[in-house]
Parts: C-alpha cells; structure tokens; sequence
C-alpha cells in the first residue's frame, strides 16, 4: 500500500532530480521524500477519519466524567482522556484550573496532563505505520504508565499542598461539596448531525495539519540526515550496548530538544533502525516531547516552584527509568 | 455599548478572536470594547477549559474555537 510513495520518490530523486541512488545524497533525499509524502497523506486522511468519530468529545465532558469517579480507576480514566480528548498545549492552564475547582484530585488532573503530549492519535498512528505494531504498543503502555504512575505518586506526597493559593483554594471548596457552578457551553454538543461532524473534522484536520506539517518536515529531515550521513553502524557499535549512561544522558539532552510527538516519531524510526537501542530511543523521545522548559513555565501559575522542580524531576527519573527498563528487557522481546 | 472579554492564556488563536470581533463590530458599526483576559484566575471564575472563550457583558457564550463570524454577529446585535 506504500510503495506509491516509493515509486514518486525514485521517480522524483532518481528520475526527475537524476541524482545517483548510490550516493549518500541520493539515499538521504530518496528516504526524505518518501517518507514525507507517505506521512502526509496518511496524517490527512487520518486526522479527518477520528475527528469524525470524536467530534462529541471535549474536555468538558471528560471533566464532568471524571469528577464522579473513584480515585483508583480515576487515575486509569485521567491518562486515557488525556490521551483521547483534543486539546492544545496552550490550555493546559485552564483545564488544571477546571478540574480542579470540580474537585478532581491534582494527581488525576496531571495524569490527564502529563499523558495529553505523549500520546495522541497522531502519534499512534505513524508509530503504527513506521515501527510496527509490537513498538507502538509498548510506546502506549509507556506513555499511559507514566501519566497514572505520575498522578498516584503526586498524591501520594499531598502535591496539592504547593499549588498557588486560589488553586488550592478551588480546591479545597470544590471538595468540601460547595462545587462552583459551572455555566458553559457543556451540553450543546449532544448527539451531532453528520453535517455537524464534517464541519468540525474538516477544520481539525486543517488546522492540525497546518500546526505539525512543519515538525514533520523537520523530524525527518533529521531522520534522512541520520540515514544518509552517520555511517552504517556507528550507532551501533558506539551506543548499541545501551551502555547505562547513554539513558540518562539521552534524557538530558532532550530537554532543550522540544518538539511535539508528531515530529519525534520520524527521527525515532531513523534512530531505532540506525541501531539505537529502544529503551535509550524511548527515553530521549519522551524527554524530548514531556519535558520541555516553555511548557513547565506556563505551569507556574497554578504551582509552587517546589511542586513545579518535583514535577520535572519525576518525570527525568521517569524517563530514566523506562530507558533502563527496555534496555534490559529489550532481549526478550 | 458592548463589554467583550477574550479569554485565554495569548495563543494565536485567542489574538485572532480579538481582531475578528474587533474587525466585525467595526463592520457593523457597532461600540464595543474588547477586552483580552490571560489572567489564569479570571478564566477560572467563569469556568472556561478550552480557550479561546468569549465573555459578552459577563456571559460566557463561547469556548473553544475561534468564533465564526456569524456567531460574532449575533452576539454584537
């Protein structure tokens, strides 16, 4: 089903281009065109299918629905919403805010929030359609683990002590019973026309698109960068032990990397294939998309610098650990 | 005259609502005062998860999205 994509890029570098497919160049630039036409028509054709089916679906109505759970599957719920609801970046604040004055437990709330830039849609599918299933699966369990894990541990340690005051304040009222009334635009999207849910999956896919096609540019450029230039096994021989240190130093060196998941997948396809281990791979990725400076900023009008360090902490140990993990476990998989 | 309040923490989204509205009533002929809200508290009182959210002389009419332009229409009349 992709060899379409194999084809125009032959017929494009090879034929139009007449360059060499013997050289690093020729290669490098082969495997660039090929793989961004592949990803952007899969990306169009995908983004448009699931807003369809997810049009009715907001953070609302997550809200709502995790407000009335058990603390348990809570933190379950928090990190598949998290990964499932549509939802920029830019407010993450005021849906901390909201959860929280409906009484939702901070570690739920930033199951919900750490989970959100792991894993979305995107992300699922152009890992399915590069890596394979077997790899996305474990990309899921890792993202989804460290949003319920991260949730059950910040409450664990009473995180709610170090929000900033009105937030912990919203809080506190919310769960003592004498939840604010919430007005809104809540319910008006029950049980919506088809006409209705073209509309909307017409301007996600426009507007999704338009915000990662540059990322995805970017990633694999980076990709058929690695490809064309490292030489064949020198990732391999120099890191493909998965010597310990390589895990954290990969986590390091992902946070001033910042990049969305949608344009980390293509460089971690080209690193994984250029024999990077997985486990060191995953860590960077994760590090890369979760833990960037910017983001954490924002976060500072809701919490203490204290809970904010102890946040971007957890999550470096984390991703750390996982690296670790995988790299270990990786023999047997 | 109208009071509108534009809610949200400054992503483009929420400057592209402000110019629309701004743009539309001057269309319209219509006085208002535009107002961008990026305070976190402010947002939080009126309840608003998804931003850019628009606030007409204190209700709240619209989150989410950037408005469309007929929807601003009614709002102003």
């Amino acid at each position: 089903m992709f060899l379409v994509f194999t084809d125009l890029a032959s017929w494009l570098i090879y034929g139009v281009v007449g360059l060499d497919a013997n050289t690093r160049l020729g290669t490098a630039l082969h495997f660039f065109v090929e793989d961004v036409s592949k990803i952007f028509a899969l990306l169009i054709a995908m983004i448009y299918v699931i807003a369809l089916v997810r049009a009715s679906l907001n953070v609302e109505r997550v809200r709502n629905y995790l407000a009335g759970k058990r603390r348990g599957i809570g933190y379950l719920f928090g990190s598949l919403f998290g990964a499932i609801t549509p939802f920029c970046s830019c407010s993450s604040i005021p849906v901390f805010l909201g959860f929280s004055s409906a009484g939702i437990p901070v570690g739920i709330t930033m199951a919900f929030l750490l989970t959100s830039p792991l894993i979305n849609e995107v992300a699922i599918l152009l890992l399915l359609s590069l890596l394979g299933w077997k790899f996305t699966l474990i990309y899921i369990a890792v993202g989804m683990g460290v949003g319920i894990l991260g949730g059950l541990f910040l409450d664990s340690i009473k995180a709610e002590r170090w929000l900033q005051s009105f937030a912990a304040e919203a809080l506190h009222k919310a769960q003592q019973g004498a939840s604010l009334t919430v007005t809104g635009v809540t319910e008006k999207m029950e049980s919506m026309p088809f006409s209705r849910r073209h509309q909307f999956a017409k301007e996600e896919t426009l507007e999704i698109f338009g915000r990662v096609w540059k990322w995805v540019i970017l990633g694999v450029g980076l990709g058929a960068a690695l490809h064309g230039f490292i030489p064949e096994g020198w990732l391999e021989s120099h890191l493909g032990d998965g010597q310990w240190w390589s895990v954290p130093g990969a986590v390091l060196l992902g946070i001033p990397l910042y990049s969305n998941a949608t344009g980390v997948i293509p460089v971690m396809e080209s690193l994984i294939v250029n024999g990077l281990p997985v486990g060191t791979t995953m860590a960077f990725c994760m590090s890369t998309v979760a833990a960037s400076l910017p983001e954490f900023i924002l976060l500072k009008q809701v919490m203490q610098w204290r809970l904010l360090v102890i946040v971007f902490l957890m999550l470096l140990l984390a991703f750390t650990t996982i690296g670790w993990l995988l790299n270990a476990l990786t023999p047997y998989m | 005259m109208k009071n509108i309040q534009v809610l949200g923490s400054g992503c483009t989204k929420c400057k592209k609502t402000a110019e629309l509205i701004e743009e539309t009533a001057r269309e319209l002929g219509i006085a208002t005062q535009v107002t961008k809200v990026t305070d976190a508290q402010t947002i939080m009182v009126y309840g608003v998860m998804s931003t850019p959210a628009v606030v007409v002389d204190e209700q709240l009419v619209h989150s989410g999205s950037v408005p469309h332009s007929n929807e601003i229409e009614q709002w102003l009349k």
